[in-house]
């Protein structure tokens, strides 16, 4: 048994699934190099992200932060502004795309902070698949608005009250679902991880946002970025824009994890930020950095954005970090809600948390970077979906 | 040192049931398996637990979920193992536990400790055959248990049994672990298409609640693997040890009538 594409990221990634689904895996696979290599698929996904994302989306000159931080110039990749108000809408068409190919009738998916629930549904709806979204009890608490709005899409929202009740019990119970349901289901993982072909294909989805910042921040000042900067839970809107500029050396590709109440607290989700909870491991079929104790069990984890809120990290990440070609640090709760005020007062932004914590390394970075050095920041979404949490937080100071 | 797995497999069909080491606490749970090994069990798949078992359904998660927060370790596990065989229990344990907690126990020192604490083989649900060559390659001579599934295709049927040690565990229903109503409708056409590629014994798991299922299958499969009811059965007992007595004797019995 072989796969058509490396299934491989150095020593990481891989297909660490049960039996059952494995010829799932390899059926979505050749789904997807066939329908990479048709032109009619890729004319359709390209229409669908320009007439029903709105892509491609506008690249900001962040004029005012930049003065504030006094150092580089900064430039906002808007994945706010996509529709349903976040990047996961590129890769969820595209897979929903492949689901119609595979001639399957039914999408599952998991969700975090409702982001990827909400563009899954939205996927579903636009090409008539039936939904079924699985939410941990604890972010349904916390990301209410998105729950309301994945039901108004037709979604059933599903709670998942095992384990720790956030994202990794979502997907497991989503595995459960799809282990059950996988010949005529399919599994609309939201992230760049998972077992292959998950990581590579999601990278691909993604790649647009990486495709167009490249483009355009050429067209508008001339030149490369000197740094690029991301969020990374799983790490798909990282893996994205990254994947524009990873063949250019010359590009600091920089990482930021959820660092929760800091890395010293043990409450966080900084996976390659601590090096005694964060090691090689396997979990939901892949090979990873993953948080867990010293028996293996996987670690609960912390942060204020459920979208990062996850144990383990995209394969792909943990390959571009042994090989030193991206960086990755964290932010704390506290230093991303600073960065999301920053931008909300600055440029008239309302960022995703998730977001706020690349927006917390630019505050960091920016003031020790020369003025005619640019950096680049991924906004992946927007902050309408956080309001209760941020109010709750704004109270409690 | 004789092949446990082969000496139990002499007389087929054979009763194997699956119980978590741990649940509802450690000792009990020895006191378990030592009654399911005298009162019927031929094989035991002996549970290591971990924090996300994807391919469980709500009573192995529960139960192992309780193993844990009582403060199963794999350590404490093979440590219990090793009690089992100090007690006289001489028929196959198979350890059966997902991938994370043996790399980070480290696989060598696992496999050897595992095999000195007297484990017959393994039983990973998330290494399919893709997965496997790392595993094996520390393994010797305790087998790997390969899985087949209703959704495998014929070429990866061939694939896994062709190679197969101890035994195939067949997968009898696409899904997770539990008790199903009925038991799967062509059971026997896959089990024929796995035998057209090996000699080794296939066993069928996943779904059997009942001593009159476990008969069922026992006429067309070499074995039944029982977790579920097993757990089920024994964790809601008043007497834990009583329930798993009965369970083993009921089910062997079941098994074994008109033979």
């Amino acid at each position: 048994m072989s796969t058509l594409l490396n299934p491989k990221f150095g020593k990481y990634g891989g297909q660490f699934v049960p039996e059952t689904l494995m010829p799932a895996l390899i059926e979505l696979e050749e789904a997807f190099v066939a329908a990479r290599a048709d032109g009619e698929f890729q004319k359709e996904f390209n229409r669908l992200l320009a007439t029903f994302v709105g892509r491609p989306t506008p690249l900001t000159y962040a004029k005012r932060l930049s003065e504030k931080l006094g150092g580089a110039q900064i430039y906002l990749k808007r994945e706010d502004l996509a529709h349903t108000g976040a990047h996961k809408i590129n890769n969820a068409l595209g897979q929903a795309l492949l689901v119609k190919r595979m001639g399957k009738k039914r999408v599952i998916a998991e969700t975090g902070a409702g982001q990827h629930g909400v563009a899954s549904a939205t996927a579903a709806a636009l090409l008539g698949l039936e939904c079924v979204v699985y939410m941990g009890a604890v972010d349904i608490a916390r990301q209410e608005p998105n729950v309301f709005r994945m039901r108004l899409l037709g979604a059933d929202v599903r709670p998942v009250n095992s384990g720790t009740k956030t994202l990794k019990d979502a997907i497991n119970e989503a595995i459960r679902d799809w282990v059950t349901n996988v010949r005529d289901t399919h599994y609309l993982l939201g992230s760049a991880l998972g077992p292959h072909p998950y990581p590579t294909m999601v990278r691909e989805f993604q790649s647009v946002i990486g495709t167009e910042a490249r483009e355009q921040i050429l067209l508008e000042v001339g030149r490369l970025p000197d740094a690029v900067v991301a969020c990374v839970g799983g790490g798909s809107n990282a893996i994205g824009i990254f994947s524009g500029f990873v063949d250019d050396a010359q590009v600091e590709l920089i990482g930021v994890e959820a660092g929760g109440g800091g890395i010293e607290s043990g409450k966080h989700a900084a996976r390659f930020g601590d090096s005694s909870k964060g090691r090689v491991g396997v979990i939901h079929g892949t090979r990873t950095y993953v948080l867990q104790d010293e028996d293996g069990q996987i670690a609960e984890t912390h942060s204020v954005s459920a979208g990062l809120d996850y144990a383990a990290v995209g394969p792909e990440h943990a390959l571009l970090r042994d090989s030193e070609r991206a960086f990755y640090t964290s932010a704390t709760d506290a230093e991303a809600l600073s960065a999301f005020q920053m931008l909300c007062h600055a440029e008239g932004i309302i960022p995703a948390l998730e977001s706020s914590h690349a927006l917390a390394e630019v505050v960091k970075r920016a003031p020790q970077m020369r003025p005619d050095e640019i950096l680049l920041v991924n906004v992946s979404g927007r902050g309408d979906k956080d309001l209760n949490t941020i109010m709750q937080k704004m109270d409690e100071e | 040192m004789k092949n446990r797995i082969e000496e139990a497999f002499k007389n087929k069909p054979i009763f194997m049931p699956y119980f978590p080491l741990g649940y509802p606490d450690l000792q009990t749970s020895v006191d378990v398996i030592e009654a399911l090994a005298k009162n019927g069990a031929d094989l035991i798949e002996v549970g290591l637990s971990f924090s996300d078992p994807l391919a469980d359904g709500p009573v192995i998660q529960q139960a192992t979920q309780t193993a844990l927060e009582k403060g199963i370790t794999v350590k404490k596990a093979l440590a219990a193992l090793k009690e089992l065989r100090a007690r006289g229990v001489n028929i196959p344990l198979i350890l059966m536990g997902y991938y994370n907690p043996m790399l980070a126990y480290g696989l060598e020192d696992f496999v050897r400790d595992a095999a000195q604490a007297g484990a017959d083989g393994f039983i990973v649900p998330d290494l399919p055959i893709e997965e496997a060559d790392e595993f094996e390659s520390v393994i010797g001579d305790l087998p790997l248990i390969r899985m087949v599934a209703p959704t495998s295709s014929p070429e990866r049927m061939e694939k896994i049994a062709r190679e197969a040690k101890g035994f195939i565990y067949l997968v009898s229903v696409t899904g997770i672990t539990g008790e199903r109503k009925s038991i799967a409708e062509g059971l026997s056409d896959l089990i024929a298409s796995v035998r057209e590629h090996t000699d080794v014994p296939v066993c069928v798991g996943f779904g059997i609640g009942s001593p009159e299922q476990a008969r069922e299958v026992g006429k067309i499969a070499d074995g039944v693997i029982v977790g579920t009811a097993c757990v089920r059965a024994v964790g809601s007992a008043q007497s834990p040890v009583e329930a798993a007595r009965r369970f083993a004797a009921e089910f062997k019995d079941g098994l074994t009538r008109g033979r």
